[in-house]
């Protein structure tokens, strides 16, 4: 018998260059044809062995140990010149972010032919004509004239799409998948998933499919592995794995995501008055005066928010919903509209809004790396509202700031501890241990557990639910993802383009009849179940359609992008909102290394 | 967008002789009196102000004054009574020779090793290069000078030690003399360009195009040439130009160890002698080529961005 | 070998070698130096003997007297320079970002105008106007200087105000005093530390080279950049006697630079040129 095997890796091992263990006795094998999910939280190792299977180690890496046997021959017992004729032409990569994968400079028919001219696979001419097929089978718009474009001129969605024609033309056997379409909106994700899927098996390529969604690599995968701390837990069929998983951990896994398919809370009854009131505000960035040329970013929004109750804010990115947060806090101060709090008008601006009023409506921040000050104690963190807002004298603030500890579920011992030694999850408990600090009646929580791996952000939501109970907090919670709103929010609004365009107790909004872009929304969260993408696809019509419908949306400049534009001063608001981005992207989790490294630069252009 | 940036440029050269004129002009206090001393007579005091102009209102006098400098008269030396523009002229040129000489040794071992060290960053090559470099950084201008007259021209006679040309001295013989001075300038501005322009390189092969051009199998040259290099090509060359200028204000202190007859020299020389319209058109000299050459590095960053060549 | 808890290169640990002989030479001068610091005890030039270790200078003073006292004067004019000038950009530069937008436009535009010519030329005309003396000197690179400073700490701190735990602080309704000395400048002391050393650098060459242009540290104090321009006569006689002061500001600087580098590579990750192949 002849192996069908086309890739195999035996006991592989990387490590970074200061000894730490990041992918240990792993074994993978794929066969040709079949897809294989790797699924794993952050720091499971899934990107590192995708890139090891093309004996690629990123910098600061070392593959240490094992074999990458591709196509029958050992790539690390084989010569430098020969990996790297293996690598684009028998083994391709997809990344995550397509934007920052081409090079800004070149054309992308320049660098969708490189692979098969540099290899020998095709001449130019030839390699034109390949890429052009392939960029009609992926259905972009215009496949005879877009390889002229440049990737700033092309879209996200249609971007991962001209990657998967470069990674496909040297017609590979092996394709690397890491999380091709994570960077992308649910509503754009399940095209480029479909076209991909139909890509694989029409060109009979094997794939490592690398993602952290468990429901997504469910409709593309044949098998599964997980990993955790760059171990494998468990390896098997894709229906075993979603069915009957046999380890714990996968079980907790599978649990959780089937959980979030379910709606878990009912309005509460409608006694409670609202505290939090927001009528007809609007708001964008710029200051009033100069409204008349920026964009507003968010549009007439109303919506009312009950004691005890909490309310979801959904949309995809760009829709303004993060914008709302700032809006309420007043961080942006809004151009006209109305908010109250227990019936009281807030001042538009931060400044002018009294201590009071600061205290009783608090903030939880997505990025708990940045949102706790790295110099500072917990103590020092936490304690310092209860300073502030209350005056008590030391010890008091001592013994109020352990007692808020076992509150959020933190041992008492961390009080001493810096925010660099705790892991994302507790410092996200300590972000809301710090904002119960000021006692508040209502929390903004911004996209609290979209930065955490799936089984942390479901503790962290259950402590705020637990909280919620216990302290009748009203929360506006702020999510991209519906899963997160069917187990928190009693009631939920939609954003779309600035403006809230349904709301409803969150059954309601859940349940026919749809508001379209709500429909639109719900059938773009992948299920549990491996026929889901067939059956949406087919629900809307196939796939030809879905997709042309995506691929003549045009790519949208941001509001915010055109409203600094405009005006200098809403720059810097800007770049914070596109470095929130890129950290949403789970790339540069660590914002001050990076700005440091930032800062390293900058000097070094003003030496002189 | 590039007219604008050149017409940022060119108001910020209005704003800087408008600082100049009111820093040696209006500042200093009366120059009739610096000039004629303290025992002169009220009426002989007034006679010369009107002479020299200086009875009108500052803002007259700063028109009439950029008038003249846009026509190429920059007045007369307080000192000697000599047509400004007759002698810096010819010292520009020498100026801009000496700069122009190191430059061109300048950039191609710059660009060269600092992308060299780049491609082997941590290696020896990279190590020995930096270390190198931070060592030329860190030595005075008037050091590496001294270093070179003593040990290249008064212990061998291989060079001349004092860089005196003038007008009509012939190429080869001006190149030989320059040659000293030349080799201490290049020496301190090949090292700033050699770690920005290794720095700027290094950015880009962090990036994630050029992790995904190694993934497709190119080889390391291609990778370097086609897509790291033409990305760091913009910061480069802003790093050349600012270190061009850099060159032009070197020039001063290196144009004195070597008393070579430049502008810097010059302007020295009329510092020390208080002579305020030297003093005035060198600075403006100065402040017009540092201003040209970051202008330039501009307009190249803005040219070079595919981003703003090829717009939506 | 350690240095706060860092692995120090060789390099790091002979600049911070280097920068503590300097220190130690600076602060005990008048204990070290053999004579007095203008007393002549030879001819001019007289060549290193066991009674002057590096010779004589122009006039007949020790040349080691007169290093070692210069050490004071040329270490102590720089560090206090880099103090004012870190004092005033600092203050500038967070206040531009975290202040208003007008007050920023108008503090950056004026640095912009400074910074678009270079300081040296403005040093010229300066002191020109205010004439030679050391606290002019101070003064005029101070001030010149803290554009830099002042460019750094606006991105620092325009940087630090837009992460989440700043706006955490104002949403608390913290005053800007707390938000820049408890929230912004612990954060920003290890980029501002380097900073300092390289501006140190930079402000004790410039200093060297107008004391060399005659226009520095005015007569009669010992200084490097002026003992420089002293002995230069003796050069094309062969006669090193001014290769020594110069060598004294090379050698400091080197060793600043030094550390300064260690200093920046330390959390400093490897580019994607070091990817195994």
């Amino acid at each position: 018998m002849a192996d069908d095997r086309i890739l195999c890796l035996e006991k592989l091992r990387v490590e970074t260059i200061a000894g730490r263990v990041l992918v240990d006795d792993v074994d993978v094998e794929l066969k040709r044809g079949e897809i294989l999910g790797l699924i794993g939280e952050s720091g499971a190792g899934k990107s590192t062995i995708g890139l090891a299977s093309m004996a690629y180690a990123r910098a600061g890496m070392r593959i240490t140990g094992g074999t990458i046997t591709l196509a029958g021959t050992e790539l690390r017992a084989s010569t430098a010149l020969y990996r790297r004729h293996t690598r684009g032409k028998s083994i391709a990569y997809i990344a995550q972010s397509a934007a920052a994968s081409f090079n800004p400079g070149m054309t992308l028919m320049d660098q969708v032919c490189e692979a098969p001219v540099v290899h020998g696979v095709m001449g130019r001419a030839e390699a034109e004509v390949y890429a052009k097929k392939l960029f009609r089978t992926l259905q972009l718009p215009n496949p005879d004239t877009i390889g002229d474009r440049y990737p700033h001129q092309v879209s996200g969605g249609q971007l991962q799409r001209v990657m998967a024609a470069m990674a496909m033309s040297c017609r590979p056997d092996v394709i690397v998948l890491d999380e091709p379409t994570t960077a992308l909106d649910v509503t754009t994700q399940i095209e480029v998933l479909a076209l991909l899927r139909d890509l694989i098996a029409e060109f009979g390529t094997a794939g490592l499919y690398i993602t952290h969604d468990l429901a997504v690599v469910a409709q593309i995968a044949h098998r599964i592995m997980v990993l955790r701390h760059g171990k494998t837990i468990e390896c098997g069929d894709t229906v075993q794995i979603l069915e009957h998983p046999r380890t714990d951990y996968c079980r907790a896994l599978v649990n959780e995501r089937r959980d979030a398919e379910h709606l878990t809370l009912s309005v509460p009854d409608r006694a409670a008055p609202p505290i939090l009131r927001v009528r007809d505000v609007t708001a964008g960035y710029g200051t009033a005066a100069a409204a008349r040329n920026a964009v507003a970013v968010v549009k007439n929004a109303s919506f009312d928010l009950a004691k005890g109750e909490t309310l979801a804010i959904v949309g995809e990115s760009g829709s303004g919903k993060s914008t709302m947060a700032r809006i309420v806090t007043g961080l942006l101060p809004r151009w006209s509209g109305d908010i109250e709090l227990a019936g009281k008008s807030l001042p538009p601006a931060l400044g002018r809004r009294p201590n009071d009023i600061l205290r009783r409506l608090q903030m939880v921040h997505q990025m708990p790396d940045t949102a706790l000050n790295p110099r500072q104690t917990l103590a020092q963190i936490i304690g310092r509202p209860v300073a502030l807002f209350f005056g008590r004298g030391r010890a008091e603030v001592r013994a109020r700031v352990l007692e808020l500890l076992r509150l959020v579920g933190l041992p008492e011992e961390f009080a001493d501890r810096k925010p660099g030694q705790l892991s994302g999850g507790q410092k996200q408990r300590v972000c809301i241990a710090r904002a119960l600090a000021a006692e508040p009646e209502v929390i903004i929580c911004d996209e609290p557990t979209s930065a955490l791996d799936p089984l942390v952000a479901e503790e962290v939501l259950k402590l705020l639910k637990g909280l919620q109970d216990r302290l009748g907090l009203a929360y506006v919670f702020i999510t991209h993802d519906l899963g997160t709103v069917r187990r928190i929010a009693h009631r939920t609004a939609v954003m779309l383009k600035g403006e809230i365009i349904a709301q409803g107790p969150t059954e309601q909004i859940f349940s026919p009849p749809y508001h379209p872009y709500t429909e639109k929304l719900i059938l773009s969260v992948p299920e549990m179940h491996t026929t889901w993408l067939d059956e949406i696809l087919q629900k809307r019509g196939g796939a030809a359609g879905l997709v042309a419908g995506a691929a003549e949306r045009p790519a949208e400049v941001t509001p915010a992008a055109r409203a600094a534009a405009a005006d200098a001063g809403a720059v810097a608001e800007t770049e914070r909102m596109a470095a929130r981005e890129v950290l949403g992207e789970g790339r540069g989790a660590a914002g001050l290394e990076a700005l440091q490294t930032e800062v390293r630069n900058l000097k070094g252009m003003m030496e002189i | 967008m590039i007219l604008s940036r050149i017409g940022l440029g060119l108001l910020t050269l209005l704003v800087v002789s408008i600082v100049i004129f009111v820093l040696t002009q209006i500042l200093p206090g009366d120059t009739a009196t610096s000039v004629l001393g303290q025992n002169a007579t009220p009426e002989t005091l007034a006679a010369f102000r009107h002479e020299l102009g200086l009875d009108r209102p500052a803002a007259l006098r700063y028109l009439a004054w950029l008038g003249g400098v846009l026509h190429g008269d920059f007045g007369v030396a307080l000192t000697n009574k000599q047509d400004i523009v007759e002698v810096l002229g010819p010292r520009f040129r020498n100026t801009l020779f000496l700069a122009g000489y190191a430059a061109l040794m300048a950039l191609p071992l710059a660009v060269g090793f600092g992308i060299l060290a780049a491609i082997r960053e941590g290696r020896l090559t990279d190590r020995l290069a930096n270390i190198v470099a931070l060592l030329a950084i860190s030595m005075p201008e008037f050091f590496v000078g001294y270093l070179l007259i003593l040990n290249l021209s008064v212990n061998h006679e291989w060079f001349p030690s004092l860089a005196t040309v003038g007008t009509d001295t012939p190429f080869g013989e001006r190149v030989w003399a320059v040659t000293l001075p030349a080799v201490t300038l290049t020496f301190l501005v090949t090292a700033h360009m050699l770690r920005m322009t290794r720095n700027s390189v290094l950015s880009t092969m962090s990036t994630a195009y050029v992790e995904m051009a190694f993934l497709k199998g190119l080889s390391r040259a291609r990778v370097v040439t086609r897509h790291a290099l033409p990305n760091a090509a913009s910061p480069v060359i802003s790093v050349i130009a600012l270190n061009l200028a850099y060159l032009v204000v070197g020039v001063v202190v290196v144009e004195n160890v070597f008393t070579y007859p430049g502008v810097g020299q010059y302007m020295i020389d009329a510092v020390s002698k208080r002579d305020v319209p030297v003093i005035e058109a060198c600075g403006i000299v100065f402040a017009g080529v540092f201003i040209t050459l970051n202008t330039f590095a501009d307009v190249m960053a803005i040219v070079l961005n595919p981003r703003l060549r090829h717009p939506r | 070998m350690t240095i706060f808890g860092h692995k120090a290169p060789l390099t790091a640990v002979v600049g911070l070698a280097i920068i503590l002989l300097n220190l130690l030479v600076a602060l005990a001068g008048p204990y070290l130096a053999p004579y007095g610091e203008t007393q002549v005890v030879g001819g001019g030039w007289d060549p290193a003997s066991a009674a002057a270790w590096f010779g004589t200078d122009q006039i007949g003073r020790d040349m080691f007297t007169r290093l070692v006292y210069g050490a004071r004067m040329t270490i102590g004019i720089a560090f206090v320079t880099t103090i004012l000038s870190f004092a005033i950009g600092i203050t500038l530069g967070l206040v531009a970002a975290v202040a208003g937008r007008w007050v920023d436009a108008l503090i950056s535009r004026a640095v912009d105008v400074v910074l678009s010519i270079p300081l040296l030329i403005w040093a010229l005309m300066i002191l020109n106007v205010l004439g030679q003396s050391l606290f002019s000197l101070v003064f005029t690179i101070g001030c010149l200087d803290s554009t830099r400073v002042f460019r750094l700490a606006r991105a620092l701190g325009l940087n630090l105000v837009s992460l989440d735990f700043v706006e955490v602080a104002r949403m608390r309704g913290e005053g800007l005093w707390w938000v820049i000395s408890r929230e912004i400048l612990p954060n920003a002391a290890a980029p501002l530390m380097s900073e300092f050393g390289l501006r140190f650098c930079f402000n004790f060459l410039f200093i060297a080279a107008l004391s060399f242009l005659g226009l520095g540290v005015p007569l009669p104090y010992a200084d490097w950049g002026g003992m420089v321009k002293d002995n230069v006569g003796g050069i094309s006689f062969g006669l090193p006697a001014a290769l020594y002061p110069a060598a004294a500001i090379a050698l400091l600087t080197v060793g600043i630079n030094l550390v300064v580098d260690w200093f920046l590579s330390i959390d400093a990750r490897p580019s994607g040129a070091q990817a195994e192949m």
